[in-house]
């Protein structure tokens, strides 16, 4: 890349800073040395931003790579190519790796990986417990040491209100957020989908969504006990969102998040046992998904997250109750936000960006998401005028299980600045196709 | 054989009953009218499917049902292989998918596939060419078993439309029950359902039936009783604290059996638990047609067999 590169014109959208109209932007060696307007060109590597959105890099703070252990579905790398084509700068992955992110080494790991890849930057999120069994606290303060960024045991759920309770406790002592997979695996046990009609007419065994705010109901009592920072992880229910207003009003310290699929979807999409439906939390009831986009609206709902979950073809290709649950998300969460969310003006576009990479930012104390002179270059460049189709051939992620295959959403990314490298140029992932 | 019927068959598959028409429905108990006649024949055989071949693939077991595919099959004079589940591959680890593939690479034309899970049969139809019959998914549907029990009420009271069905027992887990619901309302009948309410499917209210608790409620003006089967393991899963207690408020004995109309019908899936959901005195009394059913369902199978491997356009 030219050691300069001049961003002619574009619009920025800057909720951090608090900034938003037609801007040049000048990077000098990764960093950004100026905002203004009418920056003269003097012979830079020039990007016509004319007629186009430049936002912050997105941050996405739940995902899940399988690197270690199922290389075959996602990796590292893998994950990272999908990230920038869906404008992801910075993403947390999850610890239900195997062996699980419950001990230095593989955050060691990850980090030492991930400086190999160079392209985005990849937090890992430790366990809570070892082996994420919900038992004993896995050593945290050395996970902090090894640099995890927030614990959780996500994929599982942490059923003894005591050992979440110590976790929470013990947690504050190093300022890291606890992410809570609320889930009550008693009520959900043997469930496939939303609990209701849909399911008993296909003949499925239903998940009420009590089996998620029970817990969410048990971990703000449990914030509020102890104290400690709170985030609740993919929020899929009208209830929940209630609950965490409900706290948020009263002061208590919880954040929470919601994904794509939750403000898109509903459980008819199950019909005809389509397992790319299939996920956990599993898609409710149009209720549930209005009140998930008025929680957006209103900011009870801090987040948007992608919970992406790579599955290999023969975990999805079979019975629905032997299907895998959970689908992708790090290339089509962004456009699935901005047709559901922004072009039905639920949110406007800044909105989205503090969303999808402000607050995340914020919550998990990262000095990102905003587009600040002297600092590191950290954006995307989004062409609204442009809309793409989700074609299965062309996911860059390794496994391809979308519920939104075939669907043509709005926004393309076109460029993604990081640091010193241009990960994405005129909508090519350099040096990688 | 009738051949201006008002429905043609179109379809690949019988998948379940949601999805078929009243006509279609209509269609299947016309065709199983002429073929009953078969079975009482001397030579119970005609040459309808000779030269076809039919999987009975029966990845969870039923011996009575796939029984009655195998005698519908061979009386159509089809050639027919069974697989269960312990002989096929699928315990190896292979998927259901590699297996019908490997089963249609043996150039066959229907499968009747029993499972346990939902909608196995529905994966299935979409990877293979050969028509694939649902002998029962999981807690969704039972389609030949439904049209069974719609070709038995037919044959007794002369018709289905109006006449109040009752469907009594664990309606959570049953496919018998959501067929027969399909079946019966899009034919017109009333239907009720009456169980213990941990066996009452949540979102029941929005199928088109009556739910009650109250078994003499249900039993009360009713012109069909269709008992089911309780499974004797739910009740270490909490949904009733007995059997005996469960015998008590939900099995049909002499005593409860005199509140229903004075003709009515005693039907029943089989394999019966007698002294459960059903005394002997009612099973084997004069209102039961019990063993009626189980002839009549070779009758309707013969009738789906040979719909679905008509050629199609
Ligand atoms: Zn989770
Ligand atoms: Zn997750």
């Amino acid at each position: 890349m030219k050691e300069v590169i001049l961003i002619k014109g574009g619009y920025i959208v800057d909720p951090g800073n608090g900034r938003e109209g037609v801007f040049d932007i000048l990077v000098e060696k990764g960093k950004i040395v100026k905002i203004e307007k009418n920056i003269k060109d003097e012979g830079h590597k020039l990007i016509d931003a004319g007629g186009k959105f430049i936002l912050p890099g997105l941050v996405d703070m739940h995902c899940h790579l399988r690197e270690p252990g199922r290389e075959d579905e996602e990796t590292l790398l893998s994950g990272s190519l999908a990230g920038i084509k869906g404008g992801v700068t910075t993403l947390c992955c999850m610890p239900n790796t195997e062996p699980a992110i419950d001990n230095q080494g593989v955050v060691e790991f990850i980090y030492l990986e991930n400086r190999k890849i160079k392209l985005i930057d990849i937090y890992p999120v430790g366990a809570i417990t070892k082996k994420r069994e919900g038992k004993e606290l896995a050593e945290i303060g050395e996970l902090k040491k090894a640099g995890v960024i927030a614990l959780s045991d996500d994929g599982n759920s942490v059923m003894d209100s005591e050992v979440m309770r110590r976790a929470m406790e013990y947690s504050k002592m190093f300022d890291l957020l606890v992410i809570s997979h609320c889930e009550d695996t008693n009520l959900s046990r043997g469930g496939l989908m939303n609990e209701g009609y849909r399911a008993s007419f296909l003949g499925l065994k239903g998940i009420p969504p009590e089996a998620e705010t029970i817990m969410v109901a048990r971990d703000i009592k449990l914030a509020k006990l102890t104290k400690a920072k709170l985030h609740i992880a993919h929020l899929s229910c009208k209830e929940s969102v209630e609950l965490i207003r409900q706290a948020k009003r009263e002061g208590i310290k919880v954040t929470c998040e919601t994904c794509p699929h939750y403000f898109s979807l509903t459980e008819e999409s199950v019909l005809d046992y389509n397992t790319n439906c299939k996920v956990n939390p599993p898609l409710r009831t149009e209720e549930d998904k209005e009140a998930i986009k008025e929680g957006l609206k209103d900011g009870t709902i801090d987040v948007i997250a992608t919970d992406h979950a790579p599955h290999a073809d023969f975990e999805k290709d079979v019975e629905f109750s032997q299907a895998s649950f959970g689908i992708i998300g790090l290339e089509t969460a962004l456009g699935i936000a901005l047709k559901e969310l922004v072009e039905t003006k639920t949110i406007n576009l800044s909105q989205l960006v503090e969303k999808m990479s402000f607050l995340p930012s914020k919550i998990l104390g990262l000095d990102k998401g905003k587009l600040s002179v002297g600092e590191n270059a950290d954006l995307i460049i989004l062409d609204l005028n442009k809309s793409w189709k989700v074609e299965k051939e062309k996911i860059v992620s390794k496994s391809k299980n979308s519920p939104f295959l075939n669907w043509t959403l709005p926004g393309v990314v076109e460029y993604v600045i990081l640091g010193e490298k241009l990960l994405l140029d005129n909508g090519r992932l350099n040096h990688f196709e | 054989m009738d051949t201006d019927k008002k429905t043609d068959w179109t379809r690949k598959d019988l998948l379940g009953l949601a999805e078929l028409s009243k006509e279609e429905i209509e269609l299947v108990l016309d065709t199983a009218d002429s073929f009953k006649e078969i079975s009482l024949r001397p030579i119970k055989k005609v040459p309808t499917l000779r030269g076809k071949t039919i999987v009975l693939f029966f990845v969870e077991p039923s011996t009575r049902t796939r029984t009655s595919f195998e005698l519908a099959a061979k009386r159509l004079s089809a050639d027919t292989v069974s697989i269960s589940a312990d002989t096929s591959s699928m315990i190896k680890g292979e998927s259901l998918k590699d297996t019908a593939k490997n089963i249609e690479a043996m150039k066959i034309d229907v499968i009747v596939m029993r499972h346990s899970s939902s909608g196995a049969p529905h994966l299935l139809a979409k990877a293979v060419e050969a028509s694939v019959v649902n002998a029962g998914d999981g807690c969704h549907e039972h389609p030949t078993q439904a049209l069974l029990d719609l070709f038995t009420i037919k044959e007794k009271k002369g018709k289905i439309s109006g006449l109040k069905v009752s469907i009594i027992g664990d309606i959570l887990h049953s496919r018998v029950a959501r067929s027969n619901i399909w079946g019966l309302t899009k034919l017109g009948a009333e239907v009720t359902v009456c169980g213990p309410p941990t066996l009452i499917p949540p979102g029941m209210e929005k199928f088109p039936v009556k739910v009650t608790y109250d078994i003499k409620e249900a039993i009360k003006g009713a012109d069909v009783l269709n008992i089911l089967r309780i499974q004797l393991e739910r009740q270490k899963s909490n949904f009733f604290p007995s059997l005996r207690e469960y015998a008590i408020n939900f099995g049909i004995d002499r005593d409860k059996l005199k509140l229903a109309k004075p003709d009515v019908l005693i039907m029943h899936p089989g394999p019966i638990n007698r002294g459960v959901e059903i005394f002997p005195e009612v099973a084997d009394g004069p209102y039961s047609v019990i063993l009626e059913q189980v002839t009549n369902g070779i009758a309707v199978r013969m009738a789906v067999l040979y719909l679905v491997s008509q050629e199609r356009e």
